[in-house]
């Protein structure tokens, strides 16, 4: 061995420290640029198909699950609308026709639902990065309060109010859950428990902030903000109806934390985080910051979907506008699997037992609260899920066990094995 | 020649298997396994790791049950459906992994869910630390092990916390006593000294199983192996105590070896013909801790092994070099830069590529697809991403395809959750995908850790590509054979500092034993 000084070894160059550069074996970049994997003559649907599959294992598998655990939890209920002494049929058709039965009650059941979705959002985008926000509701109010306060005060457009007072609103989430961000980055503080303790300071603040002797409060309203002007409120896209376009915004928010979160770096460091936060930290991502991204943007939606309600619905901050939505979003997130398009089809199905409790207490004599027990109920199925997932898998197991010879056939793979081993003479 | 209480030819059976069958998923652990142990014998489960062999242990110790298969102890029809079953039939079993509570004392520990009274004495009656304790006191005195029952745990030097792993074991009765790849975790001495009591317990009358994946340690101390390999019985042979010739006994390995990786065994690579100038240079390098202060080089073109027995500061090491704790004082350097206090994504950037020592807790994300995982590489997502507001999916594929093509990682698809691989799989592709960073400096903390040979074997080969075409190698290994076939020079560790230095053409095993277990010190003083 010889130790040569002169002879410079054959190295990539030493890396600049400029941000966004290219650290990576130049052949096996060629490889990847040659080896174009693409199918250009693909069916579209196929692809799309494809293409959702690598977000969130297979569509089927997914949708079964879905509707499984919907079915299981309305099933379960059953029993008690009996025991609460109602007829089941004349509760079927009260609470289906109240939530679906006319194009009015399909509006109110989405009028319903864009909370939900927005607010849903917030929770399965902190639970990708494995953090529990259960703030949501707590960011919502806040939310509201400024978006509502900003939309009073503010003389601007009306139309360039809008998007402030939105913005406004995702700005006053976002801070409200800034202060459980960094204890849990820097402090290691639990997120759950902080962010349950926001919560109460936030109902404490909004009602402050409309109490009679309070800062914001209406001349002509008690417990509630100037209004927003007509013009920067959400325009109505049903008319006759409640449906706003805070719809639109809100299927907005699915596509853009789609994107974000399957398309993006961000995204991709915020899902390792979640899947690995080990794995993340030895690849060079700093935790904290990634918790504190996380946080941010679950709170900014959050706010979001309290500022859409103020903007939308009420057109006004109420202290008391929230029954409860930043807690049933856990729920959405939770059925919705965490993935945004099931957070869609999970927040539809909580606004229909929204929507239909009204009709099912004026008609069927069942309290409104029973909604509470049914959305109860679809959690405890949610978390069965595994466990279920588990049995099926094992009785699936057992059948091929049965009807296949006892050495499964050599599945095909994409090379070639590198060492096939030979038999012992 | 000793002979023995009961020369195992003769004796009878002590533990019966008649067609055991266990499966984990699509994954057959064990196929149809026939063994049979005699009693008084020291029996050796030859294979490799995923062969099967633990999977079929812990069967026999009642932590899992099989699908199918029959189990016989002495000659009795049995269903182990706990490991209270197991114990209650006289079989005991030291783990892999050492499952003593380091804050307890050796008695503690040892009476540590053995209660066999009622329900109602267990609450009201005061604990028998007294007994226990003397107890334990008598097992040692008997089988020489030496240990103070009243010893808090995590006193106690490795060798020792493993003798009284082997007293718990014993402790319920054990007459059949399981060990699972027992010298894994010691020094050669120490390793030495078990293989002596393993002796005094057969001699004892006690039935030993032994699952190794070590040759040597199989040949030296059994009478009969049984060589597994896929879940299946692929081989059972006598080992004779004496040899016409050693001739002989050099066949009798190579045919285990054929068996045990169904083909011969691998060439050991070639040395490194060309030592370029220093890549890493560590000064002074400490944690404030238990570790160092340590000076360390690493050439371009050099394997640098780093040995020592499991927790001297191999772990501080690669945290500190990785940037994933702060260094209290020290310099290190990267080709001229000093990296001292750059973040981790500064220091791969810099040239820096890492294989971490645990696989699922810091090299893979479990629930991601084999795609997410090769990008782990990239976390700024700089190669597929031409903005950062997004990250092409199509490239991330074709560079997953290709580390999967390179490297032969035999996976079914891309998309599928990298937990479809095989551990050695998955290992290919967290290999391929950090030399994909073009490192200068590569920082492999025992890659091939629980890999089968064919997998151990490419990710020497990858390493060694790496050192031929000047990049600087900083390996950390437990497993001497591996050092002393890829490294071209070793240093050791001992209590977070560096004991021992030498190139390894003219390393003395001997000599690097004492240094790892500090024999040397001692005789010093």
């Amino acid at each position: 061995m010889t130790r040569d000084a002169m002879t410079a070894p054959p190295s990539i160059k030493k890396a600049a420290t400029g941000k966004r550069q290219v650290r990576m074996d130049p052949e096996v970049m060629a490889d990847a640029l040659a080896n174009d994997t693409r199918q250009p003559n693909g069916e579209f649907v196929p692809r799309l198909v494809a293409r959702f599959h690598t977000m969130s294992g297979s569509v089927g598998g997914q949708v079964l699950t879905f509707m499984l655990t919907i079915a299981a939890a309305l099933v379960a209920s059953v029993p008690l609308i009996w025991l609460a002494g109602s007829d089941f049929w004349l509760t079927t058709t009260a609470f289906f026709g109240g939530a679906l039965g006319s194009g009015p009650a399909i509006a109110e059941t989405l009028v319903q639902m864009i909370p939900l979705l927005i607010a849903g959002l917030a929770v399965a985008v902190a639970f990708h990065a494995s953090l529990f926000n259960i703030g949501v509701e707590g960011q919502l109010l806040f939310g509201g309060l400024v978006a509502g306060v900003v939309g009073a005060s503010l003389d601007i457009p009306p139309a360039l109010l809008m998007i402030v007072c939105l913005l406004a609103g995702m700005i006053g989430g976002a801070l409200f859950a800034l202060i459980p961000a960094l204890l849990k980055a820097y402090r290691g503080a639990h997120e759950v428990v902080t962010t349950i303790m926001m919560n109460f300071v936030a109902v404490a603040v909004a009602e402050f902030a409309v109490a009679p002797t309070g800062p914001f409060v209406a001349a002509d309203q008690p417990s509630a903000t100037d209004r927003v002007p007509e013009g920067a409120q959400l325009p109505i896209i049903w008319e006759g109806t409640r449906l706003h376009a805070g719809l639109l915004v809100a299927l907005a928010a699915v596509a853009i934390a789609t994107w974000v979160l399957y398309r993006t770096p961000a995204g991709f460091r915020l899902r390792l985080m979640g899947a690995n936060q080990n794995a993340a930290r030895a690849s060079g991502i700093s935790i904290e910051r990634q918790t504190i991204i996380a946080l941010l943007a679950s709170g900014a939606l959050g706010g979001l979907a309290g500022a859409v309600q103020v903007l939308g619905l009420y057109g006004r901050f109420y202290a008391g506008f929230s029954p409860g939505y930043g807690f049933d979003a856990i729920a959405v997130a939770l059925l919705g699997a965490l993935s945004p398009i099931g957070v869609v089809a999970a927040s539809f199905f909580f606004a229909v037992l929204h929507a239909g409790s009204v009709p099912l207490q004026a008609i069927a004599g069942i309290s409104r609260e029973f909604v509470g027990v049914v959305s109860g109920l679809v959690v405890a199925f949610v978390a069965a899920q595994p466990a279920v997932m588990r049995l099926v898998s094992n009785m699936r197991q057992k059948v091929v066990d049965d009807t296949l010879p006892n050495d499964p056939p050599e599945p095909q793979y994409m090379s070639e094995i590198a060492t096939s081993p030979e038999e012992p003479s | 020649m000793k002979t023995r209480a009961s020369r195992p030819d003769t004796a009878p059976v002590a533990i019966q298997l008649t067609g055991v069958s266990k499966h984990f998923g699509p994954v057959k652990a064990n196929r149809s396994i026939d063994l049979s142990v005699r009693q008084g014998s020291i029996h050796g489960l030859l294979g490799e790791n995923g062969a099967g062999k633990s999977t079929l242990m812990k069967i026999l110790f009642g932590m899992m049950r099989p699908d199918a298969g029959r189990i016989e102890i002495g000659g009795e029809d049995v269903t182990l459906r706990s490991v209270a079953d197991a114990l209650a039939h006289g079989i005991g079993m030291v783990q892999q992994h050492f499952s003593l509570i380091g804050k307890l004392t050796v008695a503690e520990n040892l009476i540590l869910g053995r209660a066999n009274s009622g329900f109602a004495a267990r609450w009201l009656q005061k604990l028998d630390l007294e007994s226990a304790g003397r107890r334990a006191e008598e097992l040692s005195e008997r089988l020489g092990f030496g240990i103070d029952p009243f010893a808090r745990c995590d006193t106690l030097s490795v060798g020792a916390r493993q003798k009284v792993e082997i007293l718990k074991a014993l402790w319920g009765g054990a007459t059949t006593l399981v060990l699972d790849e027992p010298t894994a975790a010691l020094s050669p001495p120490d390793a030495e000294e078990l293989y002596a009591l393993l002796k005094t317990l057969q001699q004892d009358g006690t039935t030993i199983v032994l699952i190794s994946h070590k040759l040597p340690e199989i040949m030296r101390l059994c009478d009969r192996v049984t060589v597994l390999r896929d879940g299946a019985v692929v081989g059972e042979a006598e080992i004779p105590r004496a040899y016409n010739a050693p001739a002989e006994k050099q066949a009798l390995e190579a045919q285990l070896v054929r068996l045990m990786i169904g083909r011969n065994r691998p060439e050991v690579p070639s040395r490194s013909s060309h030592i370029w100038p220093t890549v890493l240079s560590v000064r002074n390098l400490s944690d404030g801790e238990r570790f160092g202060p340590i000076d360390l080089d690493v050439c371009g073109g050099e394997i640098l092994a780093v040995v020592g027995v499991e927790g001297n500061g191999q772990g501080q090491l690669i945290e500190l070099l990785m940037g994933l704790k702060k260094a209290a004082s020290g310099s290190i350097t990267l080709e001229e830069a000093n990296i001292t206090r750059k973040t981790t994504l500064q220091r791969f950037q810099c040239g820096m590529a890492h294989i971490p020592e645990d696989r699922h807790g810091l090299a893979v994300a479990d629930r991601m697809s084999v795609i997410d995982n090769a990008s782990i590489a990239f976390v700024d997502g700089a190669p597929f991403a031409p903005t950062p507001f997004w990250l092409s999916r199509q490239k991330r594929a074709r560079f997953a395809a290709g580390v999967i093509r390179r490297y032969r990682v035999r996976a079914a698809s891309v998309e599928a959750p990298v937990t479809s691989l095989s551990g050695g799989n998955q290992q290919k592709l967290v290999v391929g995908r950090e030399l994909a960073r073009a490192p200068r400096l590569m920082i492999a903390a025992q890659p091939t850790r629980g890999l089968d040979i064919g997998s151990a074997a490419a990710v020497h080969e990858a390493l060694i590509g790496l050192r031929d075409r000047g990049g600087a190698v900083l390996l950390l290994s437990l497993d001497l054979t591996e050092v002393f076939s890829i490294a071209d020079r070793i240093v050791v560790f001992r209590q977070g500092r560096i004991v021992g230095e030498t190139s390894t053409a003219d390393a003395d095993l001997d000599r690097i034993g004492s240094w790892m277990s500090g024999i040397d010190e001692e005789t010093q003083k």
